[in-house]
């Protein structure tokens, strides 16, 4: 008896372990950032380059930082939900516009809509170093202290977007 | 038919000297170079997991290892430039992960695993000793045996 229910305890393990794994996304890496402070950034808006914005002047509000640009596949495909979410105003979304051409950018928003407060260029990407960030898109919840709450790797689906964001949204602003 | 052999060989020369690449930005300093590639060997590319920032060509690699190259002309210790990279990307970023509770088993696993099996392997085989030593045969049933089987004992023993 036993010794035919030891390899069937051991398979069953086995299976539940592979069955683990296989549902786990190797992409999304835990970000050390969370609960932290926003790693501190002073770029130039996309559209005024000579207005610069740093993560102080965001102080006092909880909001969206979407990394973002026009080489990136993904982020076509979160691009509407971004629309929709801007529209209903429920949070402020700022881009953070990640080693991109400048006329290209402007030029993705013109086409598929803007649904940023602003963007802000990092052309060289020393920021998204600075934010961890290793697979564009990727978005943050950053709160009214500056804290980095949350962070989605690759697009925003609208599951994310109804079980994870918008309640951690309100929460924050609650 | 030479200026067939003029065109080959002109165009053999110029393959030659076609870059295949366009070459990396390197400091140089070949220290410094060495420096960069030994520590961008102990980080995980984020993008692409199996390959080392050093060995790996993706974007994100080759802004770390120019990051990583700064920091050292900026004076940086070793040890500075791995926190400053654990900070933003977490341990994943390292391949040789701290010892602590949540990889203790990564760390330990094998060890564990080698023992288990070299546990149940001992086991196992003093148990089959144990159930050798009793079928011996008593002698007895060892002169029937060979009495069936029609032979004395000799080469038929074994």
């Amino acid at each position: 008896m036993n010794r035919h229910l030891i390899p069937l305890a051991i398979f069953v393990v086995l299976v539940l372990f592979l069955a683990v794994g296989l549902r786990l996304n190797p992409r999304e890496i835990p970000s050390p950032l969370i609960n932290k402070p926003a790693p501190a950034f002073e770029l130039p808006q996309l559209h005024q380059p000579d207005h610069k914005v740093s993560v102080a002047d965001m102080r006092g509000k909880v909001w969206l930082l979407n990394v973002w640009a026009s080489w990136c596949v993904s982020c076509r495909q979160e691009h509407p939900l971004l629309v929709e979410l801007s529209n209903s105003g429920a949070v402020p979304i700022y881009g953070l516009n990640y080693k991109d051409q400048r006329t290209d950018a402007l030029g993705w928003l013109q086409e598929f809509g803007n649904p940023y407060v602003m963007s802000i260029s990092d052309l060289e990407g020393h920021i998204g170093i600075d934010y961890g960030v290793y697979g564009v898109p990727e978005t943050f919840v950053i709160d009214k202290e500056g804290i980095i709450r949350y962070k989605q790797i690759g697009p925003i689906t609208p599951e994310a977007l109804s079980n994870k964001i918008l309640p951690l949204v309100r929460q924050l602003n609650g | 038919m030479i200026g067939r052999l003029l065109a080959a060989s002109l165009l053999t020369l110029w393959c030659t000297l076609l870059p295949a690449k366009e070459a990396a930005p390197i400091a140089e300093d070949p220290i410094l170079e060495a420096r960069v590639m030994a520590l961008a060997g102990e980080l995980r590319c984020l993008v692409c997991q199996n390959q080392t920032i050093a060995d790996s060509q993706a974007d994100l690699a080759v802004d770390l290892r120019n990051q990583i190259r700064e920091q050292l002309k900026r004076g940086m210790s070793d040890q500075q430039i791995m926190d400053y990279m654990v900070q933003r990307f977490g341990d994943f970023v390292l391949y040789r992960p701290p010892v602590k509770t949540i990889t203790w088993l990564l760390w330990f696993g094998p060890a564990l695993l080698l023992v288990g099996g070299g546990g149940i392997l001992f086991y196992s085989i003093s148990r089959r000793r144990k159930q050798a030593g009793a079928n011996v045969l008593s002698k007895d049933e060892q002169a029937r045996a060979s009495a069936l089987l029609g032979h004395s004992t000799g080469r038929d023993a074994r």
